[in-house]
């Protein structure tokens, strides 16, 4: 099911599969250790802090800020067709970072590092499937 | 073996679009050139260590090509790969094996043919620089990456969209002086602005350019290494350390921490400071990584890199000057080729061969030679004997 992921996806077979599945219902999930609870945001099979390979899904807010941002135009394959488009790196309310597209909720105008921003799961119906990931949206803008 | 390594031959192609060339011919190029600077002959080599990206020329596996056209069969060869820190990637993997003891002399190579693929090509593997499976899925570049490095810097620091475009014109006002460079061609600041926009807030003048190109260093045991045809140059700082793949696993974007602690060792190994660096070759594959490295390096402190460039401190006369070569921006950035081709300027630097760029008394220089977003970084000091 992570073949959903994200518009091109280099990456479809992963232990952390699920949290795609999670993404088509709504939910954000970060993986927390077994062995020592350390949460990591995106998740990981494999703890960062100890190295342990048990976890499970735990949701997280998705609430976060503005650490960078850029407008791309030169686009790799597969974003010809929708460039520009807005990358933004949040730092998480609970730990770790996202780095997602912009949302239409946020114009670039207003775009200012220390800004707050919420990662919001977004469900794509495509032509023969569905695609899942998410953006980054004003908080009183956001739709879950 | 305890003695010193040294640098005792230097080769470079000149970079650039080289329709006329396979990549293993850009190699023999720069090779040929080494072994005539050295006064050493092909069969005086014990090895040869190529640096180089496999995914930059349709040739797979180079080292046998590579060897088997020098004639060089059948000697040790191997590939090192760092992304683009791949060329001192294998000086360090050479200089390890002539430390360790099982070699005396070994021919580095670094090349790369990358205008040998298609455009096709060329933007798939722009979409796979970054870590593929949550960053490149939203259309990640590399140039992107670096660009937040470059908003997140001007916020915390106040770097300026000046003093990026410094950089560039600092390094075409070198390039032009250098024959081996791509562009040799000063630049204004209002062409560079005018250039079209990649990632905000870089323009096509704030990236360096694809490129084919190959150099070559000859190392040597020191006892091997004098006598030769020029007097030996000393590898007498060798750092390397690496840093999160990820922008998401990266403790801060306004500096690279595989640069700042690649430093650290090299100026504990060589015995020396920053200050005492009298030219540098960093890598400024985006004119914000050339600014990051004047604070990763010491050349100023934290947050001053902006300042360092809007005062010339890095042009010749300066504090430290950096980049008297051109730099990648100007120079063209054939990946594997880089590193050594960095190492080939400091040797000319300090032997005082570098022509109308010579920097006086240079006695110490520095590479500096990033793979992506400091993935990975390798870091030089370069003496020579009084």
């Amino acid at each position: 099911m992570f073949k959903w992921f994200g518009r091109v996806n280099h990456a479809p077979h992963t232990k952390v599969a699920e949290f795609a599945q999670h993404l088509r219902e709504g939910r954000l999930m970060a993986s927390r250790c077994e062995a020592c609870g350390h949460v990591s945001f995106p998740p990981r099979a494999d703890c960062e802090a100890c190295l342990h390979g048990a976890f499970t899904f735990v949701p997280v807010s998705g609430r976060g800020t503005l650490h960078t941002w850029t407008r791309i135009t030169a686009a790799p394959r597969g974003f010809e067709d929708v460039a520009p488009y807005t990358l933004g790196l949040v730092d998480l309310e609970e730990g770790g970072r996202a780095l997602a597209w912009i949302g239409a909720s946020v114009p670039e105008s207003s775009l200012a590092i220390g800004m707050p921003l919420q990662v919001t799961p977004r469900l794509h119906e495509d032509v023969e499937d569905i695609r899942v990931d998410y953006t980054l949206e004003s908080p009183k803008g956001a739709t879950a | 073996m305890s003695g010193r390594v040294g640098i005792v031959g230097i080769g470079h192609t000149p970079f650039g679009r080289r329709s006329d060339a396979t990549v293993q011919e850009l190699a023999a190029e720069a090779f040929r050139a080494a072994l005539a600077d050295s006064g050493l002959d092909r069969g005086h080599m014990d090895a040869v260590v190529v640096g180089s990206v496999p995914e930059y020329h349709k040739q797979r596996s180079l080292p046998g090509v590579v060897q088997e056209y020098l004639g060089l069969t059948p000697k040790p060869t191997w590939l090192t790969e760092a992304a683009c820190a791949s060329g001192s990637a294998a000086i360090r993997t050479a200089w390890m094996s002539i430390k360790a003891g099982v070699h005396d002399v070994v021919a580095v190579i670094g090349c790369q043919k990358m205008t040998e693929l298609e455009t096709a090509e060329i933007l798939a593997l722009m979409g796979r620089v970054g870590e593929v499976q949550w960053e490149s899925s939203f259309g990640s570049t590399f140039p992107g990456y670096y660009a937040m490095f470059a908003r997140r810097h001007m916020h915390e620091y106040g770097t300026t969209r000046e003093q990026l475009t410094a950089v560039a014109i600092k390094n075409h006002f070198y390039g032009a002086r250098n024959p081996l460079a791509m562009f040799r061609k000063e630049i204004t600041a209002e062409k560079a602005n005018a250039s079209e926009d990649v990632a905000t807030p870089f323009h096509v003048f704030d990236c360096c350019a694809n490129a084919d190109g190959a150099a070559c260093v000859i190392l040597a045991a020191e006892p091997r290494a004098r006598g030769l045809r020029k007097p030996p140059v000393w590898l007498s700082g060798m750092g390397c350390a690496s840093d999160t793949m990820s922008v998401l696993r990266r403790p801060s974007l306004t500096g690279l921490g595989s640069a700042q602690a690649a430093a650290a060792q090299a100026y504990a190994m060589a015995g020396v400071d920053a200050k005492r660096v009298r030219v540098a070759d960093v890598h400024d594959c985006f004119t914000i990584a050339e600014v990051l490295a004047y604070e990763d390096l010491g050349f100023c402190a934290k947050g001053e890199g902006g300042a360092f460039i809007a005062e010339n401190r890095s042009y010749i006369g300066g504090s430290t000057p950096v980049n008297v070569d051109g730099g990648l921006k100007a120079k063209g950035h054939p990946i594997g080729a880089t590193g050594v081709s960095m190492t080939t300027e400091i040797v000319k630097q300090l032997r005082g061969d570098a022509g109308e760029r010579q920097v006086p008394d240079a006695d110490v220089g520095l590479t500096h030679n990033v793979g992506g977003i400091g993935q990975y970084c390798f870091v030089q000091v370069l003496t020579r004997d009084e």
